[in-house]
């Protein structure tokens, strides 16, 4: 049985393609049905994000399985297909399986280690869940590609800092502050990177959120928004004894901060830290504040370093990722293999005759003195009772090849004579979501 | 080769393995491994306790007469404090500043001769043993708080010039180095405090005179005047940070040379010399 992946992501297609192939969330029972309907699908799965549109499915013939995929995928939107055939990538295999080992661990996302990913996928599968269009090869392949994300995510640190700008200053101003419990944040102006990082900052707790703007209308509304208080614009400096943290983000031409200033406030502090984030271009706050003992001021362009840096240290990360995911690819592919139907055959008449082989020695062993006649009589004997035994399940086996029920008889064949299949660890699990 | 000798090497092996997995932790990010090297270092530690006892039981008394047992002593009561701290601050990496110091005491500690000799009749006071637990502990939180110093100077650095190197990632947050460095420096200073005060003591009733500016005397007043203004500084004008942790830095060195510099290379009543009786 294959396993087969067609579908475009933001690496092959614009978002005018993707836009147009998207499935809508709240209408997945009409392509999931006409989906497995396909005649070369067995299962099927859609994932739809903005970012990417695919469709998993399981397959005997993968060639067909394929071409009806992307014939699937242009007719259902009604595009037409030479038009989309340029974005369409196909996976099938080892390759379709690191492919959604890759994506659901979030490699593949525009933002490596992004933790949305792994939730829209398995959104994707309990429709398909619900729906019925998945079955036995891709409920354990997703559970398996839903654990090897929860592998990634605790053993590498790919999630682990901020890349963002607004997020990047909050992750700062941890390093120097350790708790932001009893902070208070200054808003200079506004701005929406401005507004963002406040609300990153209130959401980690600090304390009290002031706001200051040339127009006090404006600083009032943004104070009742963050629950902060407004203070009028020439009073700022007045406050700055009491605050903590300052984002500026200001239309003004020349610095409104100076260095001389904060030196003043710093000394009233009594050298409390002070941490300054000026957002601002032109800039507001004097680049000579950096120099003053426990104060630290970061301008756009050093957010967007450590944000840079954050990314180079995902990248790396990434590298440990993806040995883990070669680990477990080749666990679940000798799993899939196993599901085969002559090899299990095979196997089951081995363990059979390994079994006739033990009890006859046995038996021989404790009657000494048959002859050599009554010997290959009862060897005759027991192999036509196993050749009768296995007559019916081989059968069986045998026409339930092409069937979607198939790989269960096999699997239950394997697990009823112990013939060991290697399997991907553990059993299939009700899907948890405590993870998220 | 004596028990607590044995005994002595083993908790030096230990103390080697704890220190390269905590560097394992700290420089290639395998937190595992700082677990094991804690695991580690408690056995070590544990050992240590042993040899000292041992070494108590086979010299008859404190064992801290000459470089080996001094040394051997200093590096005891820093893991030992190490421990205290981990208990509040659970710093992993803390521990890999503080374990290979431990080591370098103790492969010192190995490097010196290790005989145990007749010592100073004066010594068989139990003011030796009071004396030398307060100096020794002070000093460890004293080291301690040079270690939260380096960490802080450091991560300041990065902090200031926007470049982040690996460490970054692993040290806390500037206001623990920071409260490390007050917590250390108002626990260290009374037990160097009472460390001195009990030496005077203990001098009278030997000597017949608290003081007798003794160079080890000298240099111990002079890194406490050095810690008791930087004690004052934080409580009154505010240092804190930066400079508390340059001032800890300095405090440490100007310790080290009371340490080993006065007992090493200068005569008195605290040389190891005068120790043991020669």
């Amino acid at each position: 049985m294959n396993i087969i992946v067609v579908g475009l992501s933001h690496h092959t297609a614009p978002v005018e393609i993707r836009e147009r192939v998207a499935f809508a969330p709240t209408a997945m029972a009409k392509p999931l049905a006409e989906l497995v309907a396909l005649s070369a699908v067995t299962e099927g799965l859609i994932v739809s994000t903005c970012n990417r549109v695919e469709l998993y499915a399981t397959s005997r013939d993968a060639e067909g399985c394929i071409a009806q995929l992307r014939r699937f995928l242009a007719d259902y939107h009604g595009i037409p297909l030479e038009e989309l055939e340029k974005h369409l990538y196909d996976y099938r295999g080892e390759e379709a399986i690191r492919h959604v080992f890759r994506v659901s661990s979030s490699l593949d996302s525009m933002v490596i280690g992004e933790p949305q990913i792994l939730g829209q996928i398995k959104t994707a599968y309990g429709y398909a869940a619900e729906f019925k269009t998945v079955g036995l090869i891709l409920n354990r392949f997703l559970h398996k590609a839903f654990s090897v994300a929860k592998r990634v995510r605790t053993e590498t640190e790919i999630a682990s800092n901020a890349v963002s700008v607004s997020f990047a200053a909050v992750e700062l101003a941890r390093k120097i502050f350790g708790t932001l419990t009893d902070k208070t944040v200054l808003l200079i102006g506004a701005g929406e990177m401005c507004e963002l990082a406040a609300k990153h900052f209130l959401n980690n707790g600090v304390a009290q959120v002031m706001v200051t703007n040339r127009t006090f209308e404006r600083a009032e509304k943004l104070a009742a928004e963050f629950k902060g208080k407004a203070i009028p614009f020439d009073d700022f400096p007045l406050h700055l004894q009491r605050v903590d943290i300052i984002l500026t983000s200001t239309g003004a031409p020349n610095f409104i901060l100076g260095a001389k200033k904060v030196e003043e406030v710093i000394r009233q502090r009594k050298y409390k830290p002070m941490f300054f984030i000026d957002i601002a271009v032109p800039r507001d706050i004097d680049p000579k504040v950096n120099d003053i003992d426990n104060c630290y001021l970061y301008d756009v362009d050093d957010l967007q370093g450590v944000v840079q840096s954050n990314l180079k240290e995902r990248h790396k990360e990434a590298k440990k990722a993806e040995a883990i995911i070669e680990q477990e690819i080749g666990q679940f592919f000798r799993w899939l293999g196993s599901l085969d139907v002559v090899p299990t055959i095979v196997a089951l008449r081995s363990k059979l005759e390994e079994i006739r082989r033990g009890e006859l020695e046995k038996t021989f062993s404790n009657l000494k003195d048959l002859g050599d006649k009554e010997r290959r009589a009862i060897e005759a004997l027991t192999a036509a009772i196993i050749n009768k035994v296995l007559h019916q399940p081989t059968k069986v086996l045998k026409q339930a090849q092409d069937e979607a029920a198939g790989d269960g008889y096999v699997d239950a064949v394997r697990a009823l004579f112990d013939i060991s299949a290697p399997s991907p660890e553990g059993d299939i699990q009700p899907l948890d979501d405590s993870d998220e | 080769m004596t028990l607590n000798i044995l005994l002595f090497k083993i908790t030096l092996l230990l103390y080697l393995g704890a220190t390269v997995l905590y560097l394992v932790d700290v420089l290639l990010r395998k937190e595992l491994a700082g677990k094991a090297g804690r695991g580690l270092l408690l056995a070590g530690f544990a050992l240590h306790c042993a040899t000292i006892v041992t070494r108590y039981l086979e010299a008859g008394y404190t064992p801290v007469t000459n470089l080996h047992e001094s040394v051997s002593f200093f590096a005891w009561t820093l893991v030992g404090i190490y421990f205290l701290f981990d208990l509040r601050y659970r710093l992993s990496v803390l521990g890999a500043f503080v374990c290979p110091l431990a080591l370098v005491l103790m492969v010192v500690g190995s490097a010196a001769p290790k005989v145990a000799q007749e010592i100073n009749p004066m010594l068989d006071s139990w003011w030796f043993p009071v004396h030398v637990t307060l100096a020794f502990s002070g000093n460890a939180v004293f080291t301690v708080a040079f270690v939260a110093g380096v960490m802080y100077l450091l991560q300041e650095r990065m902090l200031k010039s926007k470049k982040f190197s690996g460490l970054y990632h692993r040290l806390p947050s500037l206001q623990t180095l920071d409260s490390i460095n007050y917590k250390c420096l108002t626990i260290g200073f009374p037990l160097m405090t009472m460390g001195i005060v009990s030496g005077a003591v203990w001098a009278n009733s030997a000597w017949g005179g608290y003081w007798r500016w003794d160079p080890k005397e000298t240099w111990a007043l002079v890194t406490w005047f050095l810690y008791a203004a930087l004690l004052h500084g934080r409580l009154t004008i505010g240092w804190r940070g930066r400079r508390a942790a340059i001032f800890a830095i300095i405090g440490f060195l100007c310790l080290l040379f009371t340490f080993f510099g006065v007992n090493l290379f200068l005569s008195g009543e605290h040389s190891f010399k005068a120790l043991s009786g020669q």
